[in-house]
């Protein structure tokens, strides 16, 4: 039988005879497949994310009336905003009391949700030995984020209430003759909430890097004497910092950008970075609506740079 | 190290039983307040038991159009799920190797995801009101709007999700053995039988999770909807709309079904993973079995 005949029969039989390899004559290059692999995700960025942010620093640039947009610059939107700022000093004007009270909520939530979601994580990664246990605990503190972030707030509403059970709970204890009324629809409850919903965004990063944190380090230390205060000081902090970084740039940048959670809890009665923005929209004036996105992107871009001067996030990640 | 539990455990063991509670007490509170009777208000005490709300809400007598709603909420959940893990699978295997490009997208990500939603959502509606006045302009005078559930809605809650899927992608890579591949490889098969037949199967629980976060992020999703979805409204869209008008335990009801349909959606999605997890444990491997 010739090798011609037994190709026929069986292409590829015979090794080295190139048929195998003139079945699939066109091999897409490897940067190609790259391409067309990471292409569809970069297009949704471009489409979705880039374009619009460029279109929000554009339009920050434009002119409006009460109809519409006006394409031709102007600088309205950023005057609009801070109108009558430099005739009012050194008193504050609306919008720089606005964007300090965002800051100090924006502190407040940090440095609680830090300080809750630290003792919880090294709980979790030092103190429960075993993994099943770990995992369970953890996610115990995460079956609360599979419902809605609205319906975490308004659960607040039968227990905070004018007739809310801490409310009635103080009358029938005697301790107080007419219910609190700071405790809803005030800054606390907008501090409360928040807490309540993102202090998870700080424990898990935190976790993750204090369980990469090799055992034996802490094991030295406490041979080499160190008491407990000073193996936290000196050895688990400074380990755990990217975890503490990324936590804090989570929960900064949500609290920044926040006008949901500071609606509802403040009954759309506190004014914040966030509510400035759906205000402006909702009275169409896109323009001043986009200057004050800016201002806002640029004050959290610069709490990000500041923070992730501290650790390199690309490496942690 | 020293034998038994320090107090350090006791203290730090109260502290997380407090924390539990503070997440668990108040969603509690509204679940049980959900199955209030006809006459209850939105406070304890409870004023007989019922399902009387949550029927309402079915009826469709109730404050919102809660199917209509539902529906667009669960489409749109579904189809942001299946987007989100095809791009986030593909966009995972281009970055094993080295790509121009890749800090481009890897850092747009990073930025979708701590740009303060609000941006974002005010950015995709002026983009669709741009392209809007350019239609109108140009082409047909009546045209409405482009903006709408599936475009600029879908792209929207797509930012928020693609990045969390590109993440999880990262620790599943970092974990892969590529000399499976390898093995595959040698015993000649295509690229796309290495994909299917060893890389899929090994990374099918990941990716279901990836399907998982994708549904219930969009289910859940307000902030980027607010602007960038037009003139429909999601289910959280409604509910956060009654937060200010309603005096009824309607709200509960609702918060009550829409957790009900996470819940359910994340016990299938944990199981099936659980499934994997197991089959893969079984049949996986068998190396040291001998020949046979």
């Amino acid at each position: 039988m010739s090798e011609e005949v037994l190709q026929q029969a069986s292409p590829g039989l015979i090794p080295g005879s190139g048929t195998a390899r003139a079945a699939k004559p066109t091999r897409l290059s490897p940067s190609f497949i790259s391409w067309l692999q990471a292409g569809p995700m970069m297009l949704v960025f471009l489409a979705f994310f880039l374009i619009p942010l460029a279109f929000v620093v554009i339009v920050s640039f434009w002119d409006y009336n009460e109809y519409q947009l006006l394409p031709h610059f102007s600088g309205r939107g950023y005057t609009d905003t801070f109108e009558g700022c430099l005739a009012q000093l050194p008193e504050l004007c609306t919008i720089g009391k606005t964007y300090l009270k965002t800051l100090k909520l924006c502190f407040m939530v940090w440095a609680i949700t830090l300080f809750i979601g630290f003792w919880i994580a090294y709980f979790l990664a030092f103190h429960v030995k075993s993994k099943t246990w770990q995992m369970g605990l953890s996610l115990l503190c995460t079956i609360p984020f599979w419902t809605s972030n609205v319906i975490r707030m308004i659960a607040w509403i039968p227990l905070l209430g004018r007739n809310g059970l801490v409310n009635s709970g103080l009358m029938k204890t005697g301790l107080i003759n007419h219910p609190v009324e700071w405790l809803l629809f005030s800054e606390f409850s907008v501090v409360l909430a928040l807490v309540h919903l993102f202090t998870f965004f700080m424990v898990v990063p935190i976790f993750n890097s204090m369980i990469r944190i090799d055992k034996s380090l802490i094991e030295a230390a406490y041979d080499a004497g160190a008491s407990g205060f000073q193996t936290l000081v000196n050895v688990i902090i400074p380990l755990s910092k990217p975890g503490i970084v990324i936590g804090s740039i989570f929960v900064i940048t949500i609290v920044m950008g926040d006008f949901i959670t500071i609606g509802v809890m403040g009954g759309q009665q506190i004014a914040a970075a966030g509510k400035i923005i759906e205000t402006r929209v909702n009275a169409l004036q896109f323009p001043a609506a986009a200057a004050n996105a800016v201002i806002l992107l640029v004050i959290t871009f610069l709490i990000i740079t500041m923070m992730s001067r501290i650790v390199d996030i690309k490496k942690e990640l | 190290m020293k034998e038994g539990r320090p107090r350090s455990f006791y203290v730090l063991a109260i502290f997380f039983a407090a924390y539990v509670l503070f997440l668990y007490g108040p969603m509690i509170a509204i679940y049980v307040l959900s199955f209030q009777g006809p006459q209850g208000g939105l406070t304890f005490p409870m004023n007989g038991v019922s399902t009387f709300w949550i029927a309402k809400l079915f009826q469709g007598t109730g404050i919102v159009d809660l199917g209509a709603a539902f529906r667009r909420s669960l489409l749109l959940g579904v189809i942001v799920m299946i987007v989100t893990v095809v791009l986030s699978v593909a966009a995972g295997m281009a970055f094993r190797r080295k790509f121009r490009a890749q800090s481009i997208l890897f850092y747009s990500a990073i930025a979708s995801l701590i740009v303060p939603s609000i941006i974002t959502s005010l950015g995709i509606s002026l983009e669709f009101r741009i392209i809007d006045d350019l239609i109108k302009a140009h082409w047909n005078e009546n045209f409405e709007t482009s903006m709408g559930l599936l475009t600029s809605g879908l792209g929207a809650h797509l930012t928020w999700t693609l990045p969390f899927g590109l993440l999880i992608m990262f620790a599943i890579f970092n974990r892969f053995d590529p000399r499976l591949e390898e093995a595959a490889r040698d015993l000649g098969a295509t690229p796309w039988q290495t994909f299917r037949h060893v890389v899929l199967p090994i990374i099918l629980p990941s990716v279901i999770g990836i399907g998982l976060f994708g549904f219930t992020l969009s289910w859940d999703e307000l902030a980027r909807s607010s602007q960038a979805i037009g003139a429909v409204n999601t289910l959280p869209l409604d509910l956060q709309g009654l937060t200010t008008t309603v005096t009824n335990p309607d709200i509960y009801a609702l918060g009550t079904v829409i957790s009900a349909v996470s819940f359910t959606v994340i016990t299938l999605a944990l199981g099936t993973i659980h499934v994997l997890n197991k089959r893969q444990a079984a049949k996986g491997s068998d190396a040291g079995k001998g020949l046979v």
